[in-house]
């Protein structure tokens, strides 16, 4: 039936409308007490109930006491035979369950009504009775539970089996003695819970390979019907291999070889990303599955954009394996979808040859303003290693590259831009002009800071040794007179560099010096006068060692230098010799103690090993009265890896004496290590004393 | 580059959220609780989610690290949200056994005032198809044989003196159901 209204019908009911959506939770309350009259009227408390919801599902706030009368309430409706009421109630249970006091109360009503006679109860009255138990309650409806997984209808299966899924968080042990019951729902007919029943007995094994295994091999032989079942036996398929390390030839890999020709389209994506996410994949592995992605790259949006994200992961190790489809990535630039056609345009760029390049660079360049920034990222990488790929063509990418920094976008983006095109002057000196000349009109206009700064720093390297030095000082002195500090002081080190090596420019840049020591900032003024006085001498020797080197110590090792410095009164004045140097940063720590980097954090240079060591032996008092750590080495396996515990040693040498570290990790879930002793026996001949 | 591949794992949807073509939210729910876990976080989530895909319908995005799905109908967009690594067409599926069950409660008017109109409808048919993250039931026709619904002839908007006296004739009727047949306890 049609509901047909005219115009003042609508937007008298529209005011209404809303302003019923928009009522609080506490006016609510007062509603609530409609749930109390006999006889229930259903309509009415279904509306309440919905709009409940709907607020707290906004963002409304129900206080404890008031969401338990709500609460009890509402569980006067389970009189009410109505069924739209009822599994709202189940609904209400269910969110109102964290806010909400005494729950439990309703146990028992659920509990009748998953095991009565309608069969539309059961499910959701399982799945709520689940969301309210805890541990001891779980015992109680344990049997009721086993019968549920193997009931006979569908729905009342997958509910019971998707519960107890959730279920062995809080209570793995019970959850175990159910799984012969689940093994048993796995050879039910119906998809769902073929798919529910496989995924409760996989998280219930997946601790014991051996068994994991044996599922796993019964269930490949016994063909499945669900495609759901499917993908998730790809996906464990494919974590064994991976954990054993299983060859091309074992049966897991024809397994999931096989399933490239399922009919469903959802289990040929699976394998094919499978197969291609392995890592000691050859070309010859690779080539049905990328022919499946292929076949995929013509149906729905989803689909080409699954196969087209795919292949652009296969072209970063295999490009050789992608150019057979390079002609349908062609016809994907033009997609509606500009993801999908970032990511067609991107894989042909690893793909492809010299000649397509320009033509590429073209498309690209009429809708990068449309993709998110993401994306575009993922276009400037690609780029850059083109730029790598083919150096000639850096004249057209630069090109790209600049209109792209004049755009609209993000900080990760610029950066990613101004990284390519630092990246191409340093490869090609052919194009050190223009890319600088870039930069420039960038800083002009540039709000990060930290971008302003580096393209400051290349430009102090770089601009001096180009045959026209002035007119870069034009634009950065322009740096001095208009931005922030950080900028500013970045742009007096730049002038200083350009002074120490071009004796033409020195004395218009002593002038500019001269009026930077006017600056309102102390880092730029200090900067300003210290460059002046060294530039003023007009000996290279000292040019050399305070304008162009930078430091050869690390940071940290400086600093807690000074502080040892400062801490003991001394005649001498402080030699930075007896800083140690700096060894390289390494941006992955393996150790332990290394504080771990979470992937939010966008990669940052971590502080070199040993200054982490000399930070945590600083902060053990027995260790302070050392000195400055000189040299940490190597971590020493001197266990086996397989054994219980594996113990470490890394040797720490001090000015006088020899700290050992000896890191022991327990292998063992179960045990825990306590009392840990250690035993030395010298078999030396040297004097060393044991403090 | 995520080379690692996901742990297999029956949680696959990490959201899934409906809004209206002001970008407000109608219904969302969010089930891994590492994701997003106060409601201004939430909030904002969706509202980025929004602004980057509700000029062009293009069903498929990648944004803050996580893959969207999206469909729009008229006034309404529909978002599934997973994690990067996830089975695309998977998320599809969910989409689409979404929008086909709301299409059919609605009555193929899939639009703000309907939807509105037959909330709970809709929250038991979003109920029916993901449960805790889980993919609870794929086919349409399975949830709708569950959720049992018919959309409201009579939402409590429109009520009209004419429709608020034949509820009261039904109210007493009732009365004389209920005193013949026995009341459950709670």
């Amino acid at each position: 039936m049609i509901k047909k209204f005219d115009k003042k019908d609508e937007d008298r009911s529209d005011k209404t409308f809303d302003a019923l959506w928009k009522s609080n939770l506490i006016f609510l309350l007062t509603q609530s007490r409609i749930f109390n009259e006999t006889p229930i009227n259903p309509r009415r408390c279904l509306h309440i109930l919905t709009k409940i919801i709907y607020l707290l599902n906004q963002g409304e706030h129900f206080g404890t006491t008031e969401a338990t009368e709500a609460f009890f309430a509402m569980t006067r409706l389970f009189q009410s035979n109505d069924q739209t009421l009822r599994r709202m109630c189940y609904l209400t249970i269910k969110e109102m369950a964290n806010i909400s006091e005494d729950v439990i109360i309703v146990t028992s009503s659920l509990t009748k009504d998953m095991t009565g006679k309608e069969d539309v109860y059961r499910g959701p009255a399982i799945r709520a009775l689940c969301r309210i138990t805890d541990t001891t309650m779980l015992q109680a409806i344990e049997r009721y539970m086993k019968q549920a997984i193997v009931d006979k209808v569908p729905s009342v299966s997958s509910s019971a089996l998707v519960s107890s899924l959730h279920m062995v968080k809080m209570s793995y042990d019970v959850v175990k003695r159910w799984v012969n019951e689940a093994q048993e729902a796995a050879s039910s007919d119906n998809i769902m819970v073929q798919y529910h029943a496989l995924g409760l007995l996989y998280h219930l094994r997946k601790n014991d390979r051996l068994a994991v295994t044996k599922m796993l091999n019964k269930f490949t032989k016994s063909g499945l019907k669900s495609p759901f079942a499917y993908c998730m036996l790809i996906r464990i398929a494919s974590k064994l291999l991976d954990e054993t390390e299983g060859g091309h030839d074992s049966p897991l890999f024809d397994f999931i070889e096989s399933c490239l020709r399922n009919k469903n389209e959802m289990v040929v994506y699976e394998a094919a990303s499978a197969i291609v996410h392995m890592p000691n994949c050859t070309a010859r592995e690779l080539a049905p599955a990328v022919s499946g992605h292929n076949m995929l790259i013509y149906y729905l949006t989803a689909l080409r954009y699954a196969a087209v994200r795919t292949l652009n992961k296969v072209a970063m190790k295999h490009p050789s394996a992608v150019t057979a489809c390079n002609l349908d990535l062609e016809n994907l630039i033009t997609d509606s979808n500009r993801s999908i056609a970032t990511l067609a345009i991107t894989t042909l760029l690893k793909t492809g040859s010299e000649s397509s390049v320009d033509r590429l660079m073209k498309q690209i360049s009429s809708f990068v303003s449309e993709i998110s920034d993401e994306f575009k990222v993922v276009v400037v990488q690609a780029i850059s290693a083109l730029c790598q790929k083919y150096p000639r063509k850096h004249s057209v990418m630069m090109n790209f590259l600049s209109n792209m920094l004049r755009d609209d976008g993000g900080f990760e983006y610029k950066r990613a831009i101004v990284d390519c095109i630092i990246g191409i002057i340093e490869e090609n000196p052919e194009s050190k002009e223009t890319g600088l000349a870039h930069l420039c009109e960038f800083i002009e206009d540039c709000e990060h800071t930290v971008l302003a700064t580096k393209i400051l720093h290349l430009l102090g390297k770089e601009g001096p040794r180009t045959p026209q030095p002035s007119k870069y000082i034009r634009f950065i002195f322009n740096r001095v007179v208009l931005e922030s500090e950080a900028v500013r002081a970045a742009a007096v080190s730049a002038l200083a560099k350009f002074g120490a090596q071009n004796d033409d420019l020195l004395p218009s840049v002593l002038v500019l010096m001269q009026r930077c020591m006017m600056d309102s900032d102390d880092e730029v003024r200090d900067r300003a006068t210290f460059y002046m006085n060294v530039l003023q001498q007009k000996q290279k020797a000292l040019n050399a060692a305070y304008i162009f080197n930078g430091l050869s110590v690390s940071v940290p090792g400086l600093e807690k230098s000074l502080h040892q410095y400062t801490l003991e009164p001394s005649e001498r004045p402080f030699d930075l010799k007896s800083v140690p140097l700096a060894s390289a940063p390494i941006t992955e720590q393996k150790t332990e103690l290394a504080p771990v980097a979470s992937s939010k954090i966008p990669e940052k240079l971590a502080p070199s090993r040993q200054d982490i060591y000399q930070e945590q032996l600083a902060s053990i008092t027995e260790f302070q009265g050392l000195g400055p750590l000189f040299k940490s080495s190597e971590p020493v396996q001197l266990t086996e890896a397989e054994t219980e515990y594996v113990v470490r040693c890394i040797k720490h040498t001090f000015a006088g004496h020899m700290v050992f570290q000896f890191d022991c990790t327990n292998t063992l879930n179960d045990q825990l290590l306590q009392k840990v002793r250690w035993e030395e026996r010298p078999c030396g001949v040297h004097s060393w004393n044991t403090v | 580059m995520d080379s690692t591949s996901l742990e297999p794992s029956l949680y696959t949807v990490k959201a899934v959220f409906i809004l209206d073509n002001d970008g407000n939210r109608l219904l969302s729910k969010y089930y891994d609780p590492e994701l997003y876990p106060s409601m201004k976080e939430q909030k904002n989530f969706e509202r980025n989610v929004f602004n980057k895909t509700h000029k062009a319908d293009n069903e498929i995005s990648l944004l803050e690290g996580l893959t969207i799905v999206y469909k729009s109908s008229i006034d309404l967009f529909f978002y599934v949200v997973g994690s990067v690594q996830e089975n695309e067409l998977m998320l599809m599926s969910v989409l689409n056994c979404l929008f086909e069950s709301l299409s059919h409660i609605l009555r193929k008017n899939v639009e703000r005032k309907c939807l509105l109109d037959n909330m709970e409808g809709v929250f038991l048919v979003v109920d029916e198809i993901i449960d805790g993250g889980v993919i609870l039931e794929s086919d349409p026709q399975q949830v709708l044989q569950k959720v049992n619904y018919r959309a409201d002839e009579n939402p409590l908007s429109e009520q009209s003196v004419a429709q608020h006296i034949t509820e009261k004739l039904a109210l007493t009727s009732n009365v004389s159901h209920s005193m013949t047949t026995p009341s459950l306890h709670s």
